[in-house]
């Protein structure tokens, strides 16, 4: 049934620049401050404020934008959207409607078949609005205006996807275009970086969009993607029983898996936009363009260029390792410290990559040191330590940061090198073992890697393999 | 570019509509609901013929050829305000939340709103 239909999604990305100060106001863009101690006049909306534009803000999304491969609107100025709502305390959010900062750009995303272009419509700057936290008890909400007036960019798509896959891989190329900016952290869990979904359905081969529904309130890819397969098996339902689909705005409960219309008819979406009074636009100069232009970083293709040829990583290694901003710079801190590419890589795409998964996190949010794997590669390197050990110590670093030195020292997991005392354990274990030896002597060749085991336990694991089995060698 | 294409459409009709600017109980209504305002059937009469002579003096403007002038958003010639992005206010929350009617934990205690 769903195969004659065709689903056609546009994003509204709305993206919290990482300024160490609001859009227009001298307070403190910091997470997790206690409830208003990030507030002012301005942010407060008290009358007789006035907002002065932060710099930086500008910057940042200019520099999107020419990631984005989007045009600079040389002329350009702030919108006022009027609404009434608590979070909002100015009963405005100060916006960009007509004269967006960035205009028609568009990025590449890679799709099972082949390479796609998506089209960016434009690109606005604007404050984000309060935190309303409800009582579960009385009939009332408390304001935290700590996030009021913090800058947002919002990265608007032209209605260019046609799946879920497509949309996630959208979603993941803005935000590693992004972070290699520095310009956010793009935390979808945090919200520093969220997705409006706009989606419709149409028989496959029509022109005309259907009527589109915007979704709200997803927060991991995976609710995402679990929104839109939702949504368009709701809309392709509706249009099969002959009824049609609204054009609302429905909020998605990832815990129920179903998402319900937001707001009723009488809270008419009549924002009444005028240009902003209280700002002066803005005129950006060709000279500041080419400035921003000449501060962009490197971006991913041409890092991983850099590391084949520098590091001399495969291609592989250098693809994954550049997929993540966080994860590159912090391969190149451990390189610098080790001066061991190949293994500092071995160690982030195997080990580090595994317990990520494992534990369902984002590079980002790795909390190790450079130094403490860099020591546990030296270790490893000089044969301190054997692999077994090592892998055991690197489940320690990478939950508690701990110093290899010191960790492998205090546990005594420091591999004997120590020829005497070796010889003295594995002629315990010949002699423990005389089945296993006899296999041996009459040829079967299989039988030294059971007293390799056997020795091995008894070290605790400590031992270097390759030692054991010469020694062993020797003895028989 | 695109507030003056808005605004030429809005001249045709202009043009077109003599009687406009009479405001209907529909629309009286519908701006009550945007500026939250209840009016009593006094003062509903009282804002339509208010209204009414705004928009007739509005009128009155459009009557000026303005072809070939950029509007403006702005009544001073300046542009490029900016402050550097450096923290230069501390924690005054004490005082903010003076001016709440109420409050609770440190924040702003408002009636149950939810969306």
């Amino acid at each position: 049934m769903s195969r004659e239909y065709e689903t056609v999604i546009g994003l509204e990305v709305h993206v919290e620049l990482a300024t160490k100060t609001k859009i227009f106001c001298g307070c403190s863009t910091a997470f997790g401050g206690a409830p208003n101690t990030h507030t002012c006049p301005v942010c407060t909306g008290m009358p007789g404020s006035l907002p002065v534009l932060n710099r930086q803000v500008v910057e940042y999304a200019m520099a999107v934008g020419l990631a984005a491969n989007c045009s600079i609107n040389r002329y350009c100025r702030f919108d006022r959207k009027n609404y009434f709502y608590p979070d909002n305390p100015q009963n405005y959010q100060i916006s960009q409607l007509y004269l967006p900062v960035c205009r028609d750009g568009s990025v590449e995303i890679e799709t099972p078949a082949g390479k796609k272009t998506v089209g960016i419509h434009e690109i606005h700057m604007e404050e984000d609005a309060g935190k309303l936290i409800h009582d579960e008890w009385g009939d009332c909400s408390l304001v935290d205006y700590n996030r009021s007036g913090v800058p947002l960019i919002e990265i608007v798509s032209e209605p260019d996807m046609r799946s879920a896959e497509e949309v996630i891989a959208y979603l993941e190329k803005l935000r590693m275009m992004i972070q290699y900016l520095g310009a956010s952290d793009c935390k979808l869990n945090e919200g520093s970086m969220r997705a409006d979904v706009n989606l419709s359905v149409r028989r496959a081969g029509e022109e005309a969009f259907g009527t589109r529904t915007e979704m709200k309130n997803l927060n991991s890819f995976k609710a995402i993607a679990r929104a839109i397969e939702n949504e368009k098996n709701r809309q392709i339902d509706l249009l099969e029983e002959g009824k049609k689909v609204i054009q609302e705005t429905r909020r998605w409960d990832d815990v129920k898996e179903y998402s319900y219309a937001m707001r009723s008819k009488e809270d008419a979406q009549d924002y009444r936009y005028f240009p902003e009074p209280d700002l002066v636009p803005l005129e950006i100069s060709e000279e500041w363009i080419e400035a921003v232009k000449s501060r962009q970083p490197e971006f991913q293709p041409e890092k991983m260029q850099r590391y084949k040829k520098e590091y001399g990583l495969p291609d592989y290694d250098a693809q994954i390792l550049t997929g993540s901003k966080y994860l590159a710079d912090f391969f190149e801190a451990v390189t610098e410290l080790c001066k061991k590419p190949k293994k500092v890589s071995n160690w982030l795409m195997g080990e580090t990559m595994r317990l990520l998964k494992e534990q369902e996190m984002e590079p980002e949010d790795i909390s190790f040191s450079p130094e403490n794997l860099a020591k546990l590669i030296e270790l490893t390197e000089e044969g301190s330590i054997n692999g077994t050990v090592a892998k055991e110590v690197f489940e320690q670093i990478f939950a508690k940061d701990v110093d290899p030195v010191s960790y492998v020292e205090e546990q005594g997991l420091k591999t004997v090198n120590d020829a005497g005392e070796l010889r003295n354990i594995i002629l315990q274990v010949i002699k423990d073992n005389p089945r296993s030896v006899a296999d041996y002597q009459n040829g079967k060749e299989k039988a030294i890697g059971f007293l390799v085991g056997q020795t091995m336990k008894a070290m605790k694991g400590k031992a270097n393999p390759g030692m054991v089995n010469q020694i062993l060698r020797e003895l028989l | 570019m695109y507030i003056r294409e808005q605004e030429e459409q809005t001249l045709q009709e202009v043009e077109k509509k003599q009687d406009k600017n009479i405001i209907s109980d529909e629309t009286i209504e519908y701006v009550g609901i945007l500026a939250k305002l209840e009016l009593s059937g006094e003062e509903r009469e009282q804002a339509k013929k208010d209204m009414k002579e705004m928009l007739d003096y509005i009128d009155k403007l459009n009557e000026l050829d303005t072809a070939g002038i950029d509007p403006m958003s702005h009544i001073f010639p300046v542009n490029n305000v900016f402050r550097e992005d450096v923290v230069s206010n501390g924690d005054d929350r004490e005082n903010l939340l003076k001016n709440a009617p109420e409050t609770k934990d440190g924040s702003y205690l408002v009636p149950k709103t939810v969306e």
